[in-house]
């Protein structure tokens, strides 16, 4: 295959991963959270929560369908722009991909129906164990992806055999048991209760501003406040997750993966007591040479990487050197810009909620409420930040381990490993990827303004009333919440 | 037994699962219009698959999931080699979730036109590309020692393979007909009815031919001639069913006929996975392009242990909606409109 069609296959890879994740960390966290909210309504038979779990409901389906269709696409990519790469790993590989399926898609796809469509058909109890069967799964299907995820970062419990010139899998518990998968697992549901808990609240501080400018007794208040304590309880918790699993996955990865953390620092030479740097230039050459460090925390990327501000942190010329004595000659420095800035903006725009969702229960402490403008405006904007953050985290991720798409296991097989340049298919040519690289973006770009449209109306239109079925005949009764 | 062929029944299995669910919620798709006839009706037809389709088309993601992990070779060659067909179906799926869900958020003319068309067009698409993409698979298509695809995208357009497009395109339609004339009442189900005396016949003739014409070409056994048997069987069943009026036995037998097909094109496939129409040395075969024992292994009892449970909670769906809707069963429209009230 061509050099073009390998940087088509990139961007393409990339476009519609990012795109899918998007769509994906809303799914997780809010399916638990509606979840709990016909929980509370089951359990108290208090209105408000009804209300509540048809409101989020709704924009939980919206998102979904999304999510599905962009799914789809990921499931073959692997096969049409990367076979090579899909024959060297699908001995181990696959087996995740698989289990995705047959243990958690199957269960979304077939819960999730009989929630849309069960609402007068399935009594209560029955009823709410669909919606939690589905958000379990959803959770569920998180952790096989991201273990096959974690085996391209970290591979493990597998063999290279010459004669097929294939990876072989020799132990499935180690693969399920990847302590990159340990703690990488926990890093994005941590992401994605964040992403929902961002989403619940900013969306409730709307309303609840809204309501107590027009009338400061109104009857929905309470609802709505409710709302917003519980995403912002939501994004405080998930924040720490976030932080704590961030740090250990980082000493992981300095072990894993140094030379991926070395970028992320910009760090040139081997340092002891190796400062964290907030800002740092260089030119597009991608080189050392170009690196100059304008602001910088001294000790704090020693202190990241083994929790000693004294630790010696190997620099990115030293592990070139190192690389191409185990692994053979090749530029194994990754992008600096794009790692050391994504690495960059996954914390900042991440941890910039965590204040959003403070100030939430601290204005409704106590039964309060508030009709502040300005936190209105930033409950709302605050919403895309988390989204933002997941996504430079995985673009730190995968192109922090370029030039490899398999990086090696340090203390595993020297042989299991694989560049990205040798993983694209051969047959496919530059056109045929271009053509699909474009039709696929822009399709993803219509949808994407109806699905915008859609949630921002939905959000707008607010928690709907309660009307209690007018048929008395439960036969006869017309379907609810059918398209 | 091998794990390798073990696993070549079991995809055959997933794939038999896929034609025969989403195959009736394709056909309804494409038959969306001329059944339903008015916006209530259209409705009505959206509604008998509205609970289930997403968990049927799992059985395709799982299809090529299991690929992946028994097959890597295969999945690789297959999808790589395919690439514009897939390309256009993946265009498809992608767009008929979406049209599906978002169809009914918005009480808008225009907008539920537009999305009703994207889901017929986007049901047709699909119904004739796997036909042409399995036909090209038994006819066995250029491949290199190195597994790789060579061929060009008119490669693919052979006639064995665009007769292949117009059988599960007639079979997909007759089956979501059938299916029509199962779970609705009323107005819809007289048309149904109609469609599926009218579409039956047409799928035992494409299919009679096709299948003969497989059996003759790229079949070197006698024993799948059993199988073409079994097909005709369901086809002129499904035929024989529909014009009595009996429609769950017509659809149990489209359900044989399907079987059937499957069972000639793994069967003449076999020991083959990927014929190479090059040379048969350079052939995709259950054994070269299989995963490690280890992983069969892993994957036969994580298969054993959870398809039971997929079927039992699928069925129950099923049992769930089982009840036959019509037009009263449809709520007055109160969703919202773009423009704020
Ligand atoms: C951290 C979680 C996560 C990640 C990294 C990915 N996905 Fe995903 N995926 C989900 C979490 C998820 C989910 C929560 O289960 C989804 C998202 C929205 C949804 O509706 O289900 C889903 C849907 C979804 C579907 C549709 C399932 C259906 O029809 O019900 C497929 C086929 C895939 N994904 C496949 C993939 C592949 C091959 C990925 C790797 C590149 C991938 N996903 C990344
Ligand atoms: C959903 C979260 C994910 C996102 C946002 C994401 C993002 C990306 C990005 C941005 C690239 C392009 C890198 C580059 O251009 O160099 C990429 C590449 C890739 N990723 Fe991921 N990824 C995600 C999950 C996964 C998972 C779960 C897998 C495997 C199961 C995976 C496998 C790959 C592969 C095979 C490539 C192509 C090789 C390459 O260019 O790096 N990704 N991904
Ligand atoms: C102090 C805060 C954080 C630290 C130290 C941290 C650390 C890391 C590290 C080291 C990785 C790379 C792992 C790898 O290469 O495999 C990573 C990935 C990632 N981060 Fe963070 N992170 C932090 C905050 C956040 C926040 C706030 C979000 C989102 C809201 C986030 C979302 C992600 C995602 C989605 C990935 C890719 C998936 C993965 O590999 O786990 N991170 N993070």
């Amino acid at each position: 295959m061509e050099f073009e069609a390998l940087e088509l296959a990139r961007w393409q890879f990339g476009i519609t991963t990012v795109y899918h994740f998007i769509l994906v960390p809303l799914t997780i966290g809010l399916s638990i959270l509606v979840a709990i909210m016909q929980t509370a309504w089951v359990r108290t038979g208090k209105e408000k929560w009804l209300r509540l779990t048809k409101f989020y409901g709704k924009l939980l389906l919206i998102n979904f369908a999304l999510g599905i269709a962009t799914g789809i696409v990921q499931e073959f990519q692997f096969g049409m722009n990367w076979a090579e790469y899909s024959r060297f790993v699908g001995d181990i590989f696959g087996a995740p991909l698989a289990m995705e399926a047959l243990a958690a898609f199957f269960i979304e796809s077939t819960f999730l129906g009989l929630w849309i469509f069960g609402w007068d058909k399935l009594s209560k109890k029955v009823h709410l164990a669909t919606i939690w069967a589905f958000a379990l799964a959803a959770n569920l299907s998180a952790y096989f992806i991201i273990a096959a995820n974690s085996w391209m970062q970290h591979p493990v419990g597998a063999v290279f055999n010459p004669e097929t010139g294939r990876a072989e899998m020799t132990d499935i518990g180690a693969v399920l048991s990847n302590s990159t998968t340990l703690v990488a697992f926990p890093h994005v549901i941590a992401t994605a209760f964040l992403v929902a808990g961002t989403f619940v609240c900013g969306v409730a501080v709307f309303w609840m501003v809204k309501k107590a400018k027009a009338n400061k007794a109104d009857g929905d208040l309470p609802m709505y406040r409710t709302a917003v304590r519980m995403g912002a309880v939501t994004m405080l918790i998930a924040s720490v997750a976030v932080i704590v699993t961030g740090d250990v996955q980082a000493k992981l990865m300095f072990e894993q993966q140094p030379i991926k953390m070395a970028a992320a620092e910009g760090l040139c030479e081997t340092e002891t007591n190796a400062p964290f740097s907030l800002l740092t230039i260089g030119d597009l050459t991608n080189s050392c040479e170009s690196v100059k460090h304008i602001i910088a925390i001294p000790g704090l990327t020693s202190y990241l990487a083994a929790g000693d501000v004294n630790a010696e942190v190997r620099g990115l010329n030293e592990l070139q050197v190192y690389y191409t004595e185990r692994y053979g000659e090749a530029d194994y420095m990754p992008n600096l810009a794009v790692t050391y800035w994504s690495f960059r903006f996954m914390i900042g725009l991440g941890l910039f909620s965590i204040v959003v969702g403070a100030l939430a229960l601290w204005f409704t402490r106590g039964g309060r409420n508030t009709d502040k403008t300005w936190f209105q405006k930033a409950a709302v904007w605050t919403i895309p930040a988390p989204y933002l953050a997941g996504a430079f985290g995985w673009i730190f991720t995968e192109m922090g381990r370029q030039p490899f798409v398999v990086a090696p296991n340090p203390t595993g097989s020297d042989e299991i490993f694989l560049l990205t340049l040798f993983g694209v298919s051969e047959s496919v040519s530059t056109g045929m990827v271009a053509t699909s690289l474009v039709v696929f973006t822009l399709v993803y770009a219509v949808l994407g303004v109806f699905w915008y449209r859609l949630i921002v109306r939905y959000a707008a239109e607010g928690a709907p009333d309660i009307q209690e079925p007018v048929e008395e005949d439960e036969t006869r009764r017309p379907m609810s919440f059918a398209y | 037994m091998d794990l390798a062929v073990l696993w070549f029944m079991i995809i055959a299995l997933l794939w038999t699962g896929y034609l025969v669910l989403e195959g009736f919620d394709f056909g309804v798709g494409m038959l969306m219009q001329v059944i339903g006839k008015d916006a209530k009706g259209r409705r009505v037809a959206l509604n008998t698959i509205g609970p289930v389709w997403d968990g049927n088309e799992v059985w395709l993601l799982t299809a090529g999931g299991a690929t992946f992990a028994a097959f890597p070779e295969w999945y690789a060659t297959l999808f790589s080699g395919f690439y514009l067909p897939l390309f256009l179906i993946l265009l498809a799926l992608i767009v008929r979730s979406v049209a599906i869900e978002y169809k009914s958020k918005i009480n808008d003319l225009a907008w539920r036109t537009r999305w009703e068309w994207a889901i017929i067009i986007s049901s047709f698409i699909p119904s004739i590309l796997w036909g042409v993409a399995f036909a090209n698979i038994v006819r066995g298509v250029p491949i290199n020692e190195d597994f790789t695809y060579t061929g060009g995208f008119f490669n693919l357009l052979n006639p064995f393979a665009l007769l292949g497009g117009v059988v599960t395109l007639a079979l997909f339609a007759t089956h979501g007909a059938i299916f029509l004339a199962l779970k609705t009442d009323g107005d819809i189900r007289g048309r149904a009815e109609k469609w599926a005396v009218t579409l039956a016949p047409i799928s035992v003739v494409v299919a009679a031919v096709w299948a003969i014409w497989l059996q003759l070409a790229y079949s070197d056994v006698l024993w799948t001639w059993a199988a073409v048997a079994v097909a005709a069987v369901g086809l002129i069943g499904a035929w024989f069913f529909s014009v009595k009026g009996r429609f769950g036995r017509a659809f149990g037998a489209n359900v044989v006929a399907v079987i059937g097909a499957i069972v000639l094109i793994f069967g003449s496939l076999y020991p083959d996975v990927m014929p190479s129409s090059t040379d048969p040395a350079f052939s995709l075969t259950v054994a070269n392009a299989s995963s490690s024992e280890y992983t069969l292994t892993v994957m036969s009892w994580v298969a054993l242990v959870l398809t039971p449970l997929v079927l039992l909670y699928q069925s129950w769906t099923y049992w769930v909606f089982r009840r036959r809707i019509s037009t009263e069963d449809m709520p007055e429209h109160n969703e919202l409109t773009f423009s704020k009230k």
